[in-house]
């Protein structure tokens, strides 16, 4: 049995690691609309599925009596999820073309499980949303589309599936893409696409089809290639959470004292005055260490050691950033909350261990100031607590400060979540709106 | 990393960018929870994490042990690397001997005679032992479709069970690692990382890899479709043929289940090359334990194995 193939060079092995970037995107839609096998049909035609995967769905889909490769069996891979025919768990999956890597969060539609779309979209770059062409759009399209944009997905895609099953109409496609071009214009969200496919028999998904020849936009492997991320990342607030104090305390290093972290805003450079939080001294980046030797910037996402010119009292949970630009150090802090916890609501009164950046501390629910309803986007402010895959407003006090941002600012210093000090379970993800 | 550090100005390489978000994971689990270890084979992931952890904590020393579950079939040229890594990075080497299970009774001999489904009682009672609570491990989402759902930090009850309906959600890169006694977490910082982006950082890193990794002249005999070489725990049966072949392995694990490929990649880059073409996953061509079922990696981890 030989590992290697026929096609492929060494140039093409290099182009796909040297200089490709990473694209994480997000897949959501209600149930049986095709998102597994979407999924099952970018990864067979971008050649990443491999032959021993692709027998066993085969064989898998034999045994079941299914009439064509079920490349949905390609994704849905937990016992329950083949016995039930659907996808629980958000899962994720992997791709590379020579032009980028892609991360798929695959979130499940079910209406039950939309903590998990909202797990999925909170590292999401990109967000799809699937329709059957047959339906348009549904409740769960206009939820999912929320959830994305209020988690600030900056791009999303609609893909309208199952357009051979519509006879590739155009009139059907259109319909469908206008009415949600009226909806998204009611969210926040500055990029929107949207792409006519069929999954099953592979039309627009990573080529342009001759069925849709009324249809003047990318395939969506060529969108997910070429769409733009590099500019969504905050590179104007400087931001470095402190994680974790590196002193060797011995051999040649004895005097070295640095401050590991990852940088979540802005570009951090030797000579930089900085103001540390909450103390708010300020002090010089005296140098950016990394194990592969010192750097002159660091920006999002590098994993980084700063030393300061002075000695100052720095820890975990503190925060580098610029004197004149920092974020509000806060104990009341205004989020939309998203529940997760199935045991108990979120209701005032309650107490919470929070964790937001590197920092944790304890929360009580002061209030709730509105439910939403992900469908209509009415705002119920009647509701007086958040039950299991409810969203909302809601104020928290904390017993330090967090030293916060707004979400749509900056996704890092913006996000946090709480933990169920009894059963150490994560029963609620927050956004911060006002800092 | 030098040559693959950025994809542009102020973008980071997508290699660039999976290795600062598991230097990340890793400081997170050192400065939340208590008494980590990393699980620690000499095998080409596990040397990758070591990598990292190194990295992690620069010019301090990696702050935690490093654990090996020894089923005794090892290659001997894994345990060298595992010996002389461990040596040169000055970690604590703690060994679990399945051997010793075995003598003592823990665990008793399947009657195919591999060992990796007897790993699990010999790891847990070790971790026990040891009073870890959170384990570093090596596995990837991309090697099986029940990873695929791991979380980065997967908490494991008191009997270091997975129970994948059961998992935190896990959102940004906050991770909970809030544990009762008994409980604990595995953590696996190259969730995100595939079989290529291993081999091009090992290629990058000019990581030293035990030998077998890279294409050489073995003994071997095929057996359901795959190459076996010739070991004291793996034996040809009758009819079955012993020949010379040009072989690497794509993973190194128990002598009698990992099977090797044919390969004249003979270097990191040439390793890259070839798996950036292969049209088999590395567990299907390579490992026997995976095929017992269509759920055996689930099954497996649903009782402790990683």
């Amino acid at each position: 049995m030989s590992t290697t193939g026929t096609t492929g060079t060494d140039d093409e092995a290099a182009l796909v690691h040297r200089g490709a970037d990473l694209l994480r995107f997000a897949t959501a839609g209600s149930v049986d609309d095709g998102k597994s096998t979407l999924i099952g049909r970018l990864l067979l035609d971008s050649k990443t599925v491999f032959e021993d995967q692709l027998a066993s769905v085969e064989r898998a889909s034999r045994d079941r009596g299914d009439e064509y490769t079920n490349l949905a069996l390609l994704t849905d891979g937990l016992r329950a999820e083949r016995e039930q025919g659907i996808t629980i768990d958000v899962a994720y999956r992997y791709f590379a073309t020579p032009r980028r890597k892609f991360i798929i969060a695959d979130t499940p539609g079910h209406v039950q499980y939309t903590r998990n779309m909202v797990t999925g979209a909170s590292t999401a770059d990109l967000a799809l949303v699937l329709v059957d062409a047959r339906k348009g759009l549904v409740e769960q399209s206009r939820r999912h589309a929320f959830l994305a944009t209020l988690l600030q997905v900056p791009h999303l895609v609609l893909v309208v599936n199952k357009m051979d099953l519509v006879d590739f109409d155009e009139e059907v496609f259109r319909r469908i893409r206008d009415e949600f071009t009226d909806f998204a214009a009611r969210l926040e969200v500055h990029d929107v696409q949207v792409v006519p496919v069929s999954a099953l028999e592979g039309d627009n998904v990573v080529s342009r089809s001759a069925r849709t020849p009324w249809y003047e936009g990318p395939s969506l492997l060529h969108h997910l290639e070429n769409v733009h991320v590099a500019g969504d990342r905050n590179l104007v607030d400087t931001r470095f959470p402190v994680q974790y104090v590196i002193r060797p305390q011995s051999g040649r290093h004895r005097d070295y004292r640095g401050y590991a972290g990852q940088v979540a805003g802005g570009v951090l450079r030797p000579g930089d005055e900085v103001m540390v939080l909450p103390s708010g001294l300020t002090t010089r980046i005296a140098g950016i260490d990394t194990a592969d030797g010192p750097v002159a910037e660091a920006f999002p996402p590098m994993s980084v050691v700063v030393r300061l010119e002075d000695e100052l009292d720095v820890s975990r949970g503190d925060m580098v950033c610029r004197p004149h630009n920092a974020p509000t150090p806060t104990q009341d802090v205004d989020a939309m909350v998203c529940w997760m916890d199935e045991s108990a609501p979120l209701a005032p009164g309650r107490k919470y261990a929070v964790k937001h950046t590197t920092r944790s501390a304890r929360a009580v629910v002061k209030e709730v100031q509105y439910r939403l309803d992900t469908d209509t986007l009415h705002r119920d402010e009647s509701a007086d607590r958040l039950g299991l895959n409810d969203i909302g407003r809601v104020r928290l006090r904390t017993t330090t400060p967090l030293l916060a941002d707004e979400y749509r600012r900056n996704r890092t210093t913006g996000g946090f979540v709480l933990v169920d000090e009894a059963t150490n379970r994560t029963v609620g993800a927050g956004m911060i709106t006002s800092a | 990393m030098t040559s693959t550090t950025t994809a542009g100005r102020y973008q980071l390489s997508q290699l660039a960018a999976l290795e600062s978000e598991a230097i990340f994971v890793i400081r997170e689990v050192v400065a939340e929870l208590e008494r980590p270890v990393l699980l620690f084979s000499g095998g080409k992931d596990s040397l990758v994490m070591l990598r990292l952890a190194e990295k992690a904590f620069a010019p301090a020393p990696v702050p935690f042990p490093v654990l090996h579950v020894d089923t005794g079939h090892n290659f001997a040229e894994v345990l060298e690397t595992r010996d002389r890594r461990a040596a040169e990075l000055g970690v604590q080497l703690v060994v679990a001997s399945v051997q010793d299970a075995l003598d003592r009774g823990l665990v008793s001999e399947p009657p195919d005679g591999t060992r990796n489904r007897i790993q699990t009682p010999v790891l847990l009672e070790a971790l026990e032992k040891g009073g870890y609570t959170a384990i570093f491990g090596g596995a990837r989402r991309d090697e099986d479709k029940a990873r695929a759902k791991e979380r980065v930090f997967s908490f494991r009850d008191d009997f270091g069970q997975w129970d994948p309906k059961n998992q935190r959600p896990e959102l940004w890169s906050l991770y909970n690692g809030r544990i009762h006694p008994g409980e604990s977490i595995r953590v696996f910082p190259l969730s995100n990382w595939t079989e290529l982006d291993i081999w091009s950082y090992i290629a990058a890193e000019g990581l030293e890899l035990p030998s077998i990794y890279y294409a050489h002249e073995r003994e071997v005999f095929e057996r359901g479709g795959m190459l076996f070489a010739v070991h004291d725990v793996c034996r040809p049966r009758e009819g079955e043929e012993v020949f010379t072949a040009r072989v690497r392995y794509r993973t190194v694990g128990d002598a009698s289940l990992t099977a090797a490929v044919r390969s004249d990649a003979a270097t990191a880059a040439e390793i890259v090359a070839e798996v950036a073409t292969t049209r088999v996953t590395e567990r299907g061509a390579t490992r026997g334990d995976d095929r017992f079922s269509e759920a055996a990696m689930e099954d497996r981890k649903r009782e402790g194995y990683f």
